[in-house]
């Protein structure tokens, strides 16, 4: 039991880790631009595509950092000469844009790499179990992601909170006109953020790759979770969307390794009819609803605390 | 390719049509089957191999002259994994003037077109449409929901766990057993019958786990693996197929867990990947109608010849089976009409593609062939081709012979006068 519990809580941080390096640019695009970014986990996807490539040719390491620049440049560019021209037709036409930019990035995906997984391996040099706790290894590779993702927690709270970029970024996210007044290009701000956010998101996609399959619809699969992530948070809270990860990474976690159910909590005293006309829902277990676990605090948070967990805004 | 595939699906019909107006004769020159799978969405990377492999075999039989001198012609329809959908498309089909559909990705798909089917024929008699399952393994089926117009190439669910099950019998190292499916109407197939039979032929083996997961919407299974471990397992059945296969092999690995894997699709896309990572070197089983590796001359050309072709394995051996038994029926029935090669199919026996005779029971049209279990790992000479680039391949572990996969079945069929 106790085993479980702490592989549980390891596999819980971990997801959560990586959950928080995509929403983090997630959530200051869209407190920035006012615009849920739909194809923010497809820059997940790119930067393990590239990550594969990149890795294929000259090893990892320059891939781990390569992708993340590259996937960042196109974030940039579709900021630039995208997002910024539709702006004008507002908000509904920006998301229309960055939904069918999801697909178009999917539909690429599919041209170069196809639509069966790639073989991405982890590295090596980090392809040994880091540890082994009651018999189970814990894989030197995960121990390297989590590293990865607290670095760049600790790298991203400190240039928001001390330096001269992240008071103006802090500003440009309440009072862009001000902070054109003031002589700063705020144009340049957001494609900076933008590119920035969808190379964090690359980054997850680089080291994600190898431990998870790399294949043409992990976007879709990891898209969902994150808006759920950014609402539970808090819009454009960076502290907001750490513990709301973290949360969603533990609770789906923990979720899989409960096995009650609504019979087994009742026991001698479930009422007759549960094992009759309620016999669906009645027997199935904790772990079974697991995946939807997310949405469901989604829809809890949406009614009451719709400003998220650490969000100041109602929005 | 995947726009130019939607645009030839969307394409064909109209030209079908415009051919069936402009006289009969024209439609009569090929022999078009409607090939209904995913072509979009989760499910294409699976269906696109299917349609090769289909497009491979007509080519195969054009080759020879075709199917009573009439030329084969795939037609590919997306059905988005959708039993809605699939309808659409098969109405589109059939006013095309197709006549016989194949499908094999999803039970539920599978259940929707042959229910149409049948009724579609008993309003249009002289119309008749046929339809070829291929994968769609539930075993209702060919059981309570069994249907003159549909035949099963592929084993059911139930006799593909006979098999596994009838060798994990002989495996005594076996103790505790986990499940691990996907929850949906196979998944919970595979669950139900495993524990059946597991009960009834080794009494002493203790179910330590029964899972169900959502399918496909899984990234990440540690805390399933963490799960698997922390009961004790030793073995782990799973029905699993398509990245619910291979992620939970690549989380098996991380965690160092070591125990048997028995499995109906360790074969599909990405599992012999994900069995090489995990490097669990004939640890992996799994139950088909075929394997690369058996050494039976006309089935290595077949595995050779699409290997050239296309950069895939030939994961659908039945699909041959049909192809090659369409044409066997069409030439005993002499004629290419749908409800004259229903009942030239009844019963009829077969030498599949595999060696060995099969024969398509009459009694509810679920074909019945040799099952094979194979293991995956490191190859030996007798073991010529790999999977997926791994250098590694599959080695037969046991074959079972046609009559003892039989299994009795509670249709009642219900045949045109």
């Amino acid at each position: 039991m106790l085993e479980l519990i702490v592989i549980s809580t390891l596999n819980g941080i971990l997801f959560g880790m990586l959950l928080f390096l995509m929403a983090s640019g997630l959530t200051v695009i869209f407190s920035m631009l006012g615009v849920l970014n739909f194809a923010h986990a497809s820059f997940y996807m790119l930067g393990a595509f590239f990550g594969f490539q990149i890795s294929r040719w000259l090893g990892f390491w320059p891939a781990l950092v390569i992708a993340p620049l590259l996937a960042g440049a196109i974030g940039a560019g579709v900021e630039r000469f995208g997002l910024r021209r539709v702006h004008k037709n507002g908000h509904v036409a920006e998301l229309l844009f960055t939904f069918g930019l999801a697909f178009v990035i999917e539909e690429v995906v599919q041209i170069i790499w196809g639509k069966s997984p790639v073989d991405f391996r982890v590295p090596p040099l980090l392809d040994f179990p880091a540890f082994t706790i009651f018999s189970t290894n814990y894989p030197a590779y995960k121990m390297f992601m989590l590293l990865v993702s607290i670095v760049i927690f600790a790298g991203l709270l400190i240039v928001l909170k001390k330096t001269r970029i992240g008071l103006i970024v802090q500003a440009a996210l309440t009072h862009p006109h001000m902070v054109g007044h003031l002589g700063h290009n705020v144009g340049r701000i957001f494609m900076l953020v933008f590119g920035v956010g969808t190379a964090l998101a690359a980054v997850a996609g680089v080291i994600a790759g190898p431990a998870l399959v790399t294949q043409s619809n992990m976007a879709g699969l990891l898209g969902p979770i994150l808006f759920v992530v950014v609402v539970v948070g808090g819009l454009g809270s960076l502290p907001g969307a750490f513990v709301a990860s973290l949360l969603i990474g533990l609770v789906q976690t923990f979720a899989v390794s409960m096995n009650g159910s609504l019979a087994g909590a009742f026991g001698p005293l479930s009422p007759d009819y549960a094992s009759t006309w309620l016999s669906d829902i009645w027997g199935v277990t904790i772990a079974q609803i697991a995946p939807i676990m997310p949405y469901l605090l989604l829809v809890l948070i949406l009614i009451f605390r719709p400003m998220g967990l650490l969000g100041t805004r109602d929005t | 390719m995947r726009k130019l595939m939607t645009a030839a699906a969307f394409a064909l019909p109209i030209f079908g049509a415009l051919a069936m107006s402009g006289g009969a004769a024209t439609a009569q020159e090929t022999l078009k089957i409607g090939y209904i799978d995913p072509l979009s969405g989760g499910g294409a990377s699976v269906g696109e191999v299917g349609l090769k492999t289909f497009q491979f075999l007509a080519d195969e039989l054009n080759a020879k002259g075709g199917i009573q001198g009439k030329k084969v012609e795939i037609v590919p329809l997306d059905n988005k994994t959708n039993p809605q959908e699939s309808l659409i498309q098969a109405q589109k089909a059939i006013d095309a003037g197709v006549r016989y559909i194949t499908q094999g990705n999803g039970s539920a798909v599978a259940g929707a077109l042959s229910d149409f089917v049948t009724k579609y024929n008993e309003r249009n008699p002289g119309k008749e449409v046929l339809f070829f399952n291929y994968a769609a393994v539930d075993p209702v089926l060919t059981n309570d929901k069994c249907s003159f117009w549909h035949f099963r190439w592929d084993a059911n669910s139930d006799i593909k766990m006979e098999a596994l099950t009838n060798y994990m019998k002989t495996a005594p190292a076996i103790k505790n057993v986990y499940l691990i499916n996907q929850d949906y109407s196979f998944g919970q197939s595979v669950r139900t019958t495993a524990r059946a039979m597991l009960a009834a032929k080794r009494p002493d083996i203790k179910i330590v786990g029964d899972e169900l997961h959502p399918l496909l919407k899984i990234t990440d299974f540690a805390p399933y693996v963490a799960k698997i471990k922390a009961s004790g397992a030793d073995t782990v059945v799973t029905g699993n197929w398509g990245q619910d296969f291979a992620l939970l092999l690549k989380a098996a690995a991380d965690a160092g867990l070591k125990v048997g894997w028995y499995t109906y699709y360790a074969g599909g896309t990405g599992g012999p990947t994900a069995v090489k990572q995990a490097n669990l070197n004939h640890q992996v089983f799994a139950v088909g109608e075929g394997i690369p590796n058996v050494d039976v001359p006309g089935a290595q050309a077949v595995e050779k010849a699409l290997r050239a072709k296309y950069d895939f394995s030939l994961f659908y051996p039945r699909a041959v089976n049909e192809m090659r038994m369409l044409a066997a029926a069409a030439d005993k029935a002499k004629s290419i009409d749908p409800v004259k090669v229903a009942f030239a199919l009844e019963g009829m026996e077969f030498d599949v593609l595999h060696g060995g005779k099969g024969v398509m029971r009459k009694d509810d049209h679920q074909f019945f062939q040799p099952i094979y279990i194979a293991s995956f790992g490191e190859r030996t000479e007798k073991e010529p081709f790999d999977e997926e680039k791994t250098g590694w391949g599959w080695k037969l572990v046991a074959r079972i012979d046609t009559p003892a996969t039989m299994l009795p079945t509670t249709c009642k069929m219900e045949r045109p006068n």
